[in-house]
């Protein structure tokens, strides 16, 4: 990692319009979660009398079908929905990243083992082993975050491992090792510092699977369970409204989608910023 | 060739048996009583037990995988433990509405992709590519079931143009009627792989555009168009097999929520059925079968990828 990838990084973002939307839009969320509770709405208050009402100026985004403010609703179904994205990615890189520097630093039969269990865990249709264990286990937020870890992983295990592969044959390494320095000195001094771009751009892209996920899982019903929300419970609930009181589906999916492409273009933006040989897109 | 295929396919062997064990164990490792379904407040305690002796329950983990294997390999999966059913005629009695909806789904999305990602390709960083690209962004990060919600308040609710639920109107037999059922679900699932086709293939145009070839025909005079049509097509129209072969495990789960919010009798509702009622050998089933679908889809693709590129064949490029 030196100093003129970052510039080129700052570069990179700078000059892309939607690059610079997507970060003030996570800013803002990621805020917006943070500090839910200075709202001054309790998001559980329930109020029958102003059940399903539209947007207004009261109520920014209208309220449910119990009468409940549904912005400040929003706000704390947020929190949980950045949650569970941040928390499985930094689960799923942290397993990409061990198993994929082994496997790629050792090969051989390791490199093997690891790889048959890596596809094994591809060939798996993961949306039902999600819904699976979050109906065997109880769907709490914590056993959803490692859920989505663990069927997560893959991607930058595979990344990783190429990227490990191609490194250690470069000479610093080669030299490192003929000096007689440790497996783990070479990796933590000469393999991790130059992986750190490909595990940034995985892990930005980790977080939109993951948010999408989650959101996914509670639109069915499987994923947090009430009084908690988030943006997919809320889309669940909306559904039996949506002929009366569209703006309950209209915004949770709204901010999904946000968030999900916010990520999802900073990633790319990421990847082209580290790997200026690429080009602009 | 037939040392590919031979090789590719010793290894799906011991990936499908790991692939069974892993769902075998999860399930079994799962709590909830599965003999509870059966149980009726006025059974006694061998009644209970007996049960659990027909359904093979009282065997030793290892002994009721064996068990259920013998009878995948000859073709029963099991009983559903609710309707007791035999869970391959269940699947198979949904696969035509699953197949149905995925198949012309994904082949209006290829045919869609093909143009699309191809023009946003060569015309790079031009208006017409950002437009499409931003599209595509999205596509890939849109919440389909939201999506889907949409499309019902619109067109259905609003519009009254469409059905929402289900895929017949009670009483009608017409295949008018299943296809207007089938509209809203498959232009939801077509936008889902229409965005992540149109990005592959515009990133392969790109690629190619950085050819040789490409210079030496513009060298020769040739226009841009025929370029992409005569040349740059067909080296982009290849990794196509392999994105098709990937898509085959979607087939089944792919619409799974997409199929849940229309109502829509495939296989994705099934298991949505199955694991909310815990029908076991319904989910195991639906598991595994997609978890075949997937190993052979990869399998086909490689094959297929093979015979189309013959430099794979000799292990020049691996794939």
């Amino acid at each position: 990692m030196n100093r003129t990838r970052w510039q080129n990084l700052r570069s990179e973002l700078l000059a892309n319009k939607f690059g610079i939307v997507a970060i003030v839009i996570l800013a803002v969320f990621t805020l917006s979660a943070i500090f839910a509770f200075l709202s001054p709405i309790d998001p559980n208050q329930l109020d029958v009398t102003a059940k399903l009402q539209s947007p207004n100026a009261k109520h920014w985004f209208g309220t449910d079908d119990y009468g409940r403010d549904y912005f400040t609703r929003a706000l704390y179904g947020g929190r949980v929905s950045l949650l569970v994205g941040f928390a499985s990615m930094i689960i799923a890189t942290g397993i990409g990243v061990v198993i994929g520097v082994v496997s790629g630093y050792f090969g051989g039969r390791l490199d093997n083992l690891l790889m048959r269990i890596l596809e094994v865990f591809l060939s798996i249709p993961s949306f039902l082993v999600l819904l699976l264990l979050s109906v065997f286990l109880h769907p709490s937020v914590g056993n959803i975050i490692v859920i989505i870890a663990l069927l997560m992983w893959m991607n930058i295990a595979r990344i990783v491992r190429a990227e490990t592969m191609s490194l250690k044959t470069r000479e610093y390494v080669l030299y490192a090792k003929a000096s007689g320095q440790s497996a783990f000195g070479i990796v933590s001094k000469h393999i991790l510092p130059n992986l750190v771009p490909v595990i940034i751009v995985g892990a930005t892209n980790n977080i939109a699977s993951a948010i999408m996920m989650e959101s996914s899982l509670s639109f069915l019903g499987f994923g947090v369970q009430p009084p908690n929300a988030t943006w997919g419970s809320m889309l669940n609930n909306a559904q039996g409204y949506v002929a009366y009181a569209p703006h309950l589906a209209l915004f949770p999916g709204l901010l999904i989608l946000l968030t999900v492409l916010s990520f999802n273009i900073l990633g790319d933006i990421l990847r082209v910023g580290f790997e200026p040989k690429l080009g602009r897109r | 060739m037939r040392q590919l295929i031979v090789r590719r396919l010793l290894q799906a062997i011991p990936m499908l048996f790991v692939v069974s064990v892993v769902c075998f164990g999860m399930i079994k490792l799962a709590p909830g009583d599965p003999v509870l379904s059966f149980v009726t407040p006025n059974m006694h305690a061998e009644d209970i037990e007996r049960i659990r002796h027909n359904l093979g329950l009282d065997q030793p983990a290892y002994v009721q995988y064996l068990l259920w294997l013998k009878e995948c390999l000859s073709g029963n999966l099991g009983y559903s433990l609710v309707n007791h059913q035999p869970v391959l005629d269940q699947i198979v009695d949904r696969l035509p509405a699953t197949v149905g909806l995925m198949g012309i789904s994904i082949a209006l999305a290829v045919l869609l992709a093909i143009p699309l990602g191809m023009i946003a390709g060569a015309n790079r960083n031009r208006w017409i590519d950002k437009l499409i690209n931003l599209i595509a962004y999205i596509g890939i990060s849109v919440p389909l079931f939201w999506l889907a919600i949409l499309f019902i308040y619109l067109f259905a609710i609003k519009l009254h143009w469409l059905p929402s639920m289900g895929m017949r109107t009670i009483g009608k037999e017409s295949a008018l009627d299943v296809v207007k059922h089938g509209i809203l679900p498959c232009a939801v699932l077509t936008i889902g792989f229409l965005a992540s086709y149109v990005r592959y293939i515009r990133s392969g145009t790109i690629g190619q555009f950085k050819e040789e070839y490409v210079q030496i025909q513009y060298a020769f005079g040739s226009k841009k168009s025929t370029v992409l049509f005569r040349h740059v097509m067909k080296h982009v129209l290849l990794p196509i097999i392999t994105l098709l072969g990937m898509s085959m495990g979607d087939l089944v789960t792919g619409a799974l929520v997409t199929e849940t919010v229309f109502s829509w009798p495939g296989i994705g509702s099934l298991g949505m059925t199955a694991v909310r009622g815990m029908d076991y050998p319904v989910i195991m089933g639906i598991t595994l079968f997609s978890a075949v679908l997937l190993i052979l889809g990869n399998l086909a693709a490689d094959i297929l990828y093979g015979v189309a590129d013959p430099r794979i064949k000799s292990g020049e490029v691996s794939s």
